[in-house]
């Protein structure tokens, strides 16, 4: 893990964010949220976006995810992907990438479903709006086989149930599933974990890192939890009140912080390795399937 | 005073909608202007009958004459000043029994509280119009009595809405608190919850407010509820409903003032709620 | 099932209580049915022969059981004023208002329902802010002033009607379907404006929540979060108070029958207390009230069928 020097610089770029700038109106004097945002991701990385809250990490995921749409609001900036700016390109065209090229998860999995809906239909959501061509059966099997992947047992039984019916982790493995099944080239976590207990926090990490190397997808990790960054995530990018700090290889910015921020931020780690939990929990995962 | 008008200010600019409850504000401060001065002077005598029969609106008479040649502005400025007494004592019959009625079913629960309740659901969902009038049948009629009728059928709905904050309210934290360390039940009851409950209490009076009005507005259409000559609002309408056609003054301007108590204060209600974002 | 029948016996026991409730009320202030029915002057002897004959001697609880035993069978009484039965009387009455209570729920959901949902995917647009103040207006119009001015613009601006000339079913039935719309829209225009603004409201309150993000971040179009997920969320809220302004629709309207002079259960119930009629009184108070028991119940199994997180707690 952390070795990431190999696979980053010669890949690929398949996201580039320029100089994201994003105020809020919401008063009387606008508020700047996010400025001189920058951020490549490379094909198959994992780039870790750190910063306690209100830095405006999550500012930026959403606004990469086009989901930044209020009125009291505005943005400015690049965000390029498949050749075109995300922020001023058509929304048609935005709507083709969202859900089937860019995926999305959130902190809060028990709101972020439908409470309605049953976990089948929301699983296949993507693939009915973006793969009309897909048979209903067809998608029902990729939906099975994902739920199977993402390490829900039993997902003919979780197929008929309503999100009121599962446990925070199952639901945030449904949305990571939701989200993958349409092979997406990116997969936003933000702060995927941060509502969940510390055991099934690292049964998704461990998930996020499986995702990642099995389907060779690109993960873009927010987090305020450094040691879960320093685990998971080959680059890394540490933002403060809306600006970038450092960024730089995850081992690098860990070994040899070049900001006094970045230096209080990695002090604040509590010495405690989870590693050992990640490791159970990649054996329960192969179990299931 | 200077600086009492700019806090003030200050305050409903920090509303939600400060041009909404300006609005409600202004229309309610007329109809109370009219219904003050009502009580110091009216042009004409509201009961006094005249040859100027079926006139429309002239300088003479603002709002017309009705078929007895009576003045329909004074017997408007007379009508509402019943109409606003009569909304006001319905909502301190029935918010007052409602809140009591809510707050001890809520409170206490068990048996009795599932019965008054299941009793409750019913008389609410009766229409408040149909309610007053079975009270009145038992009551007889009269501007008091209909005040009693409409303020009885008011209570189902206080007391639900009471009744639902209190069995919210009374597992929190801090009432548990207040009972472990031995206060009363009387006292968690109207010291503790109480003021937790007026938020809640204060918007539904708004609305209730306004309920009554046209509750009491239907029910003097019917021909129940302060008693002819004396004017109130729904009686006059019913009675120049049948010369609508030829004086329309005589319906329009009852109806509309009615309309305007309503609005004033359903606007001041929207004006004080907040809305949320939009779908995008 | 399990839930529905819980649902039904508890129902029941609600319809019981109300029962009793109302009978023992009508008792306490109807007096003595004897002397109103044959006047003060009667003797002693036949009142007495009258009350036997009518079971009034007997203790309350028996008189109760016997009117709930006739009642279930559909004897509601005989009318002290008409002298024939109240069934009889009610039975040409009743289909009157249900029309008119059928046509006016159909005219407000077909006017709420769309404009709730287009001024909600439009809030705050000018269209909207102009729909929500006429909205305020609307509610604050009593029905009998509005009726008033709909037979003016309907019947004597557009002359689309004949205002006070109602046409009984049975005489023709288009008629006097045509007839009851008229007033159906004084019914239903201050509840469309209520349900509208409700629907609104709730429309954008769903809007905020996590799992429209959600809807968004996979690609869905405002039209496909709007209509595939956050209507039928929105629309559990506004569920309650369709069925509470059926059940006011169905008790009658007394000042809409009034306005447009509709010989419905309204006009009977208040010339009954006029007359004070009670065994009519009573008859139709119990009515309206198996009406909202009824429409409750069906609002609790239909929020069972929507709402899988109803189904848990059973």
């Amino acid at each position: 893990m952390g070795s990431a020097q190999d696979n980053t610089c010669q890949s690929e770029v398949i996201l580039e964010v320029r100089d994201l700038h994003i105020e809020f109106h919401d008063h009387d004097k606008p508020e700047t949220a996010v400025e001189d945002f920058d951020l490549t991701l490379h094909k198959g990385e994992i780039l870790g976006l750190v910063g306690e809250s209100g830095s405006g990490k999550s500012l930026s995921a959403l606004a990469i995810a086009g989901l930044l749409n209020r009125h009291s609001l505005t943005k400015s900036g690049q965000i390029l992907f498949d050749g075109c700016d995300l922020l001023t390109c058509e929304r048609s065209r935005l709507r083709s990438y969202q859900g089937d090229e860019i995926s999305i998860i959130f902190q809060e999995p028990m709101t972020s479903l439908d409470p309605l809906q049953r976990i089948g239909r929301q699983m296949e959501e993507a693939l009915r709006i973006h793969h009309k061509e897909m048979s209903k059966d067809e998608r029902r099997k990729l939906a099975l086989q994902t739920m199977a992947e993402v390490g829900l047992a039993e997902p003919e039984k979780v197929y008929r149930m309503y999100p009121h019916e599962l446990s925070g982790g199952m639901i945030q493995r449904v949305m990571i599933g939701a989200g993958i099944i349409g092979q997406p080239q990116i997969l936003i976590a933000d702060e995927p974990t941060t509502a969940l207990d510390v055991t099934i926090q690292a049964q998704i990490i461990a998930l996020l890192r499986k995702i990642n190397e099995e389907r060779g997808m690109a993960i873009l990790f927010i987090s305020h939890d450094l040691s879960l960054v320093r685990q998971l995530c080959h680059r890394v990018i540490v933002m403060q009140r809306g600006h970038i700090v450092e960024t730089g290889d995850t081992e690098e910015v860990f070994l040899h912080p070049r900001e006094a921020y970045t230096k209080a931020l990695i002090d604040a780690i509590p010495k405690v390795d989870l590693s050992e939990f990640a490791g159970t929990s990649d054996a329960e995962a192969s179990h299931v399937r | 005073m200077k600086d009492l008008v700019a806090r003030m200010r200050a305050r409903i600019k920090q509303l939600p909608h400060p041009n909404l409850f300006c609005a409600g504000a202004l229309i309610t401060a007329a109809i109370v202007l009219m219904v003050v001065v009502g009580l110091f002077y009216m042009p004409y005598g509201p009961t006094v009958m005249s040859p100027d029969r079926m006139q429309g609106i002239s300088l003479q008479h603002l709002m017309g004459t009705d078929k007895m040649g009576r003045d329909v502005l004074s017997r408007v400025m007379y009508g509402s000043r019943i109409t606003l007494l009569v909304a006001l004592g319905t909502m301190i019959i029935g918010a007052g029994t409602g809140v009591l009625v809510g707050a001890i079913t809520g409170y206490y629960g068990g048996i009795a509280d599932e019965i008054v309740m299941r009793v409750m659901d019913v008389l609410f969902a009766f229409p408040n119009v149909l309610l007053a009038l079975i009270f009145v049948s038992l009551f007889g009629s009269g501007t008091f009595k209909v005040m009693w009728a409409l303020g009885i059928s008011f209570i189902p709905s206080f007391a639900r809405v009471v009744r639902s904050e209190y069995i919210r309210c009374k597992h929190l934290d801090y009432i548990k608190n207040a009972r472990l360390q031995g206060v009363g039940n009387l006292r968690v009851i109207f010291v503790h919850i109480l003021p937790n409950v007026s938020g809640v209490l204060l918007s539904n009076l708004l609305i209730g407010f306004n309920n009554a009005v046209l509750a009491e507005a239907a029910l003097s259409f019917l021909g129940i509820g302060s008693q002819p000559p004396f004017a109130s609002l729904g009686q006059m309408i019913a009675e120049a409903q049948a010369i609508f056609f030829r004086v329309p003054s005589a319906v329009l301007g009852p109806g509309f003032v009615v309309v305007l108590i309503v609005l004033g204060f359903s606007l001041m209600g929207e004006g004080i709620r907040g809305t949320s974002e939009g779908l995008e | 099932m399990r839930y529905i029948l819980k649902k039904i016996a508890s129902t029941l026991i609600t319809l019981l209580v109300v029962s009793v409730v109302l009978f023992m009320s009508f008792q306490l202030i109807s007096g003595d049915p004897a002397t109103r029915m044959l006047g003060t002057s009667a003797t002693p002897e036949r009142l007495e022969a009258l009350r036997a004959e009518l079971g009034l001697d007997k203790p309350l609880i028996i008189q109760y059981l016997s009117w709930l035993q006739a009642f279930v069978r559909g004897d509601l009484g005989t009318s002290y004023v008409y002298k024939q039965s109240v069934a009889g009387l009610l039975a040409t009455k009743v289909p009157v208002t249900l029309w008119l209570a059928g046509i006016s729920f159909v005219l407000m959901c077909a006017l709420a329902l769309p404009a709730g949902v287009y001024t909600a995917k439009h809030a705050g647009s000018p269209t909207d802010r102009v729909l929500m103040v006429a909205n305020q207006v609307i509610m604050a119009i009593p029905p009998f002033f509005s009726g008033i001015l709909i037979s003016w613009l309907f019947g004597m601006v557009l002359r689309l009607f004949s205002p006070g000339g109602f046409v009984s079913y049975e005489r023709s039935f288009w008629g006097f379907v045509g007839y009851l719309v008229f007033p159906a829209i004084a019914i239903a225009l201050p509840r469309a404006a209520q349900v509208a603004k409700l629907l609104r409201g709730s429309i954008l309150e769903e809007a905020g929540k996590n799992y429209t993000r959600t809807a968004y971040s996979r690609g869905n179009t405002t039209s496909g979060v709007l209509y595939g997920h956050v209507l039928k969320n929105a629309f559990l809220p506004v569920l309650t108070f369709l069925g509470m302004s059926l059940a006011n629709m169905l008790a009658g309207s007394l000042v809409v029958e009034r306005v447009f002079g509709i010989p419905g259960i309204s006009t009977t119930l208040l010339s009954s207390i006029g007359n004070r009629d009670y065994p009519v009184v009573l008859a139709i108070v119990m009515w309206i009230a198996v009406v909202i028991i009824v429409i409750n119940l069906i609002v609790d199994i239909l929020y069972r069928v929507l709402d899988p997180r109803i189904a848990e707690e059973g």
